[in-house]
C-alpha cells in the first residue's frame, strides 16, 4: 500500500472513532439529563403519536422552518435532502460484493448532488446578504458551508466531468475499509479533497452544530406530550429534593394548624 | 432617569427592520438589593468570585435541564427566529434577535464547556464571561418576555425563555437580581400575594365589591368568600383582579358565573396570587415554594377543586408545572399530594381553567346572556402567549385558543380575529410579561408593543374593532400603559369575564330558593 493511502486509511479509522465515541458521548448526556418541567410548545400534541408524528413532520418536511421562512425551508430542505440521496449511493461503494439489483434504483441519485449544492449555495447567499443572518454567523458557520460545498462540487466534477476518479478502485479502497482488506484508493486531488473533508466533517461532528441531528430527537419543546394534569412528570433531582425537604415542608405545613 | 425614546410609528404592513446595533443597550431594569436577595436565598451583592459561581451554575443547570443542553448545542444559526421576537421587530437592536439573545449564554458556555470553544474560540464565537458580557446579559435578558414565540417557529423547538430563565438563575447566585420580581416574590411569599396585601385589605375589598354588585344588579347578593373552610372550589387568581383595572371587572364577571351556577367557592388569603415569578427568575425552587402555598391553602379549606383565574403565566405554571411542583393533580406521592388528590374531585380537570368552567356551564346551558348588552363592542381577543404556546384547555387540540372565543362568541354580536399570523401560537406578546412589567422597562415594552398594537391598528381601520379583550393580568395591565401611547383608548382592554359580566342576566330568584334550601338543611 502506498503511504498516501495507509493515512488515508488510518484517517478514516481515526474519524469514525471520533465520531463514534463522540456521538454516543452527546447522546449519552442528551439521554440522562432531566427534563424537569412539561414544556411542549404549541400546537402542542396531547398523545404520544400525536408527538411521533409531530418529530416526523419535522425531520421528513421541516414543518416549523416552513411556518417561520419559505426560503431557509427551499434551501434546508433541498440541501438536506439531496445530501440524504446522495449518501444512499454512496452505500454502493462500501458494499463488499457486486451489487445486487436493488442499486439500480439508485443509479439516478447521482443527480441530487446537483439539488445538494442548489441548497448549499442558497444557504450561504443568505448567510452572506441578509443583513440578520450574518450578524449571527460565527466564521465556523461559513466553514460549514464551504466545507460542504467543496466536498458537493468535488464529487460532482468525478461523476459529470471528464475528471472521472477509478471507480473500481475507489470501491476497492471503500469496501475495503469495512471488510479490513485494505486497498490503494486512487490519487486524484479531487478525490483526495472530497474523502478528506468528508473525514473532518465526521470527526468535527460531535463537537459543533451538526449536533442539532441527534439534538431534534431530545428537544423538551418537541418530544413531550401535553399531559401535565392527568400524568405527573417529576425529574429525579427533584422528586429527591422533594423527599429531602419533606421533613422540613411538614414543619412549616404543619405550624399552622 | 428613565431615558427619552421615540414611540414606534405603526407601519401599514409589519417589516423586518434594518439593524440598529446598541439601541437598546443600557444598564437594564433596577437592581435588586439585599433585602429582596437574601428572602429567597442569593446572595445581596455581586460576589468576589462571580466568575466562578456563575461558571459553576452554568454546568450545574445544563446537568439538571435537557432543555438547556440540546438547546445550547443544536442551533444551526438558520436565522428562522430573526425576525420572530417582538422586541427586536419593536427596536431594531440585533441582540433582541432570539438566536443572538441566546448567543450573549452560548458563547460563554462553548468558551467553557465545548472542545472547539475552549481551543477554537474565534473560530466558533466563543466568549469569555467578562464585565461586559455580564452586563449585557443582565440588560438582554431582561428584554426577553420568556414568551416563546421564538420556539414555535425554530426547526429544533429551541425555547429563547429557557436560556433566558437560566441566564436570570445564574445573574441571582452571583448578586445581580432584577428588583421588580425578586421584590415581588418577596411579598408573595411572606404575605401571599405579589401586591404585599394582608388579609384584612383583601377582605375590605372583596366585602366592597360585594355591595358594589349588588348596587349595580338592584339587588343581587353576589359573594366573594374569603377562606370558606369547605367551600367546592378554590379560587386561585392573580391579585390584580382585586385592586387593577380593568381586571377588577373581571373578578365581578368570575363572581357573577359562580353565582349563577350557585356552586360554593372560596379565596384563599394565604395563596391570594396566581401569578408565580419564581418562574419568571427561573427558579425551579422559588417556583415550588409558590407553588406550595396554593397546596397548604387548598387542604386547609378543604375544597374539591382547585381553579385558576385569568392570568397567562399563573396558567402555564398551574397547566404544566402544579403537578409537578406540588401534586395538584394526579400521580404525586409524597404524603401532602396524596392527601390532596384524595380530597380533589377528579370528575374534573386539576387545576382547571375559569374559562373551561363558564365555557362548560355555557354549553350546558346553565347560564343565560342578554348579549345585546355587549352589542357597543366590536371586540378581537388578543392571545397571551404563556396560555396560548405552554398550556390548553378542555382537554382538545387548540383548546386554549377554541374555549376563550367560544365564550366571548357567546356573550358579543360583534367578533373579529386579528390577523392570523399574530395570533394563536404565533400571538405576539402583549409586551410586559416575564417580568418586565415595570416602569423602569416602559422603553423596551413600548417598543415592544408595536407588533401587537399594528396588528389592532389593521383590524381596529378594517373592521371597527374598539374592544380588546385578554385573559392575563400582565397583558391587561400592559394594554392599559401602552394602548395611549399608539393612539387607542386605554380603557378598551377588557377581561373575557367582563365581557361575561355585561352579559349575563343573573337570575334572583333561583338563587332566593336556593339560600332558603341551604337554610332548611
Amino acid at each position: 500500500m502506498s503511504v498516501i493511502s495507509i493515512f488515508f486509511t488510518a484517517l478514516f479509522y481515526i474519524t469514525l472513532i471520533v465520531f463514534f465515541i463522540g456521538m454516543v458521548k452527546k447522546i449519552y448526556q442528551f439521554g440522562i439529563t432531566p427534563a424537569p418541567l412539561k414544556i411542549p410548545i404549541a400546537p402542542t400534541p396531547l398523545t404520544q403519536k400525536g408527538v411521533v408524528m409531530r418529530i416526523i413532520r419535522e425531520i421528513v418536511l421541516f414543518e416549523s422552518l416552513f411556518r417561520s421562512n419559505k426560503w431557509i425551508w427551499l434551501f434546508g430542505w433541498l440541501f438536506h435532502i439531496g445530501l440524504l440521496l446522495i449518501l444512499i449511493r454512496h452505500m454502493r461503494y462500501f458494499w463488499p460484493d457486486d451489487l445486487p439489483d436493488i442499486f439500480l434504483l439508485t443509479q439516478s441519485f447521482k443527480y441530487a448532488a446537483f439539488v445538494m449544492v442548489f441548497g448549499l449555495i442558497g444557504l450561504m447567499l443568505r448567510r452572506i446578504f441578509v443583513e440578520r443572518i450574518r450578524y449571527i454567523s460565527a466564521p465556523s458557520d461559513y466553514l460549514m458551508l464551504i466545507m460542504l460545498l467543496i466536498i458537493g462540487i468535488s464529487g460532482m466534477i468525478m461523476t459529470f466531468t471528464s475528471n472521472h476518479t477509478d471507480i473500481i478502485m475507489v470501491k476497492e479502497f471503500a469496501s475495503g475499509l469495512v471488510s479490513f482488506n485494505w486497498k490503494n484508493l486512487p490519487t486524484e486531488v479531487y478525490f483526495l479533497i472530497h474523502i478528506f473533508l468528508v473525514f473532518v466533517l465526521m470527526a468535527i461532528f460531535p463537537i459543533s452544530k451538526l449536533l442539532h441531528m441527534p439534538g431534534i430527537f431530545f428537544s423538551p419543546t418537541l418530544n413531550q406530550v401535553d399531559d401535565a394534569r392527568s400524568k405527573r412528570h417529576i425529574a429525579p433531582w427533584a422528586l429527591k429534593q422533594e423527599q429531602e425537604h419533606a421533613t422540613r415542608l411538614e414543619q412549616i405545613l404543619g405550624k399552622d394548624e | 432617569m428613565v431615558k427619552e425614546f421615540d414611540i414606534p410609528v405603526l407601519p401599514t404592513y409589519l417589516e423586518t427592520p434594518k439593524l440598529k446595533e446598541g439601541v437598546m443597550d443600557g444598564e437594564g431594569p433596577f437592581k435588586s438589593t439585599q433585602e429582596f436577595q437574601n428572602p429567597l436565598g442569593f446572595p445581596g451583592e455581586k460576589v468576589d468570585n462571580w466568575q466562578k459561581v456563575a461558571i459553576d451554575k452554568i454546568g450545574e443547570l445544563k446537568s439538571k435541564y435537557r432543555s438547556l443542553q440540546v438547546f445550547l448545542d443544536s442551533c444551526v444559526k438558520c436565522g428562522a427566529c430573526t425576525d420572530k421576537c417582538h422586541y427586536f421587530l419593536g427596536s431594531s437592536d440585533p441582540k433582541n434577535m432570539p438566536v443572538a439573545r441566546q448567543d450573549l449564554f452560548r458563547s460563554v458556555y462553548r468558551r467553557h464547556f465545548t472542545f472547539a470553544g475552549k481551543y477554537f474560540p474565534k473560530l466558533v464565537g466563543a466568549k469569555e464571561l467578562d464585565n461586559d458580557m455580564l452586563d449585557d446579559w443582565y440588560n438582554y435578558f431582561h428584554q426577553c418576555s420568556q414568551c416563546r414565540r421564538c420556539s414555535v417557529f425554530c426547526p429544533y423547538g429551541i425555547d429563547t425563555a429557557e436560556i433566558s430563565m437560566a441566564a436570570r438563575e445564574v445573574l441571582d447566585v452571583v448578586g445581580i437580581g432584577q428588583k421588580y420580581c425578586n421584590q415581588i416574590l418577596g411579598k408573595a411569599l411572606t404575605i401571599g400575594n405579589n401586591l404585599g396585601l394582608p388579609e384584612p385589605a383583601l377582605r375590605d375589598t372583596l366585602l366592597d365589591l360585594e355591595e358594589e354588585i349588588e348596587e349595580e344588579t338592584g339587588g343581587v347578593a353576589v359573594k366573594y368568600p374569603l377562606d370558606q373552610k369547605g367551600a367546592e372550589i378554590l379560587l386561585i387568581t392573580p391579585s390584580a383582579d382585586f385592586f387593577a383595572e380593568p381586571h377588577i371587572d373581571g373578578l365581578i364577571g368570575y363572581g357573577k358565573v359562580f353565582h349563577q351556577d350557585g356552586v360554593s367557592w372560596t379565596l384563599s388569603s394565604y395563596a391570594s396570587e396566581g401569578a408565580n415569578f419564581g418562574m419568571f427568575i427561573g427558579s425551579y425552587d422559588v417556583m415550588r415554594k409558590a407553588a406550595l402555598r396554593i397546596r397548604k391553602a387548598a387542604l386547609d379549606l378543604e375544597v374539591s377543586r382547585v381553579m385558576v383565574g385569568e392570568c397567562g403565566h399563573a396558567w402555564r405554571v398551574a397547566y404544566s408545572f402544579w403537578n409537578t411542583l406540588s401534586g395538584v393533580g394526579v400521580g404525586a406521592a409524597d404524603e401532602f399530594s396524596k392527601k390532596l388528590q384524595d380530597q380533589l374531585d377528579h370528575r374534573y380537570p386539576q387545576p382547571q381553567h375559569i374559562i373551561e368552567y363558564t365555557h362548560d356551564l355555557i354549553q350546558r346551558g346553565k347560564l343565560v346572556f342578554d348579549k345585546s348588552a355587549n352589542d357597543d363592542r366590536t371586540v378581537t381577543f388578543h392571545d397571551s402567549c404563556n396560555v396560548a404556546r405552554a398550556t390548553n384547555m378542555g382537554g382538545i387540540l387548540g383548546g386554549q385558543f377554541i374555549l376563550p372565543r367560544e365564550v366571548i362568541k357567546a356573550v358579543c354580536n360583534n367578533y373579529v380575529d386579528m390577523e392570523r399570523s399574530t395570533i394563536k401560537e404565533s400571538t405576539f406578546c402583549c409586551g410586559g410579561g416575564g417580568g418586565l412589567l415595570t416602569d423602569d422597562l416602559m422603553e423596551i415594552r413600548v417598543k415592544g408593543a408595536m407588533p401587537r398594537m399594528q396588528a389592532l391598528k389593521t383590524v381596529e381601520k378594517d373592521n371597527g374593532v374598539n374592544t380588546l379583550a385578554a385573559i392575563c393580568a400582565i397583558c391587561k395591565s400592559q394594554f392599559s400603559k401602552v394602548l395611549p401611547k399608539f393612539d387607542f383608548d386605554p380603557y378598551m382592554i377588557v377581561s373575557v369575564h367582563q365581557l361575561v359580566s355585561e352579559a349575563i342576566i343573573m337570575d334572583k330568584r333561583k338563587i332566593e330558593v336556593q339560600e332558603n334550601k341551604l337554610e332548611a338543611d
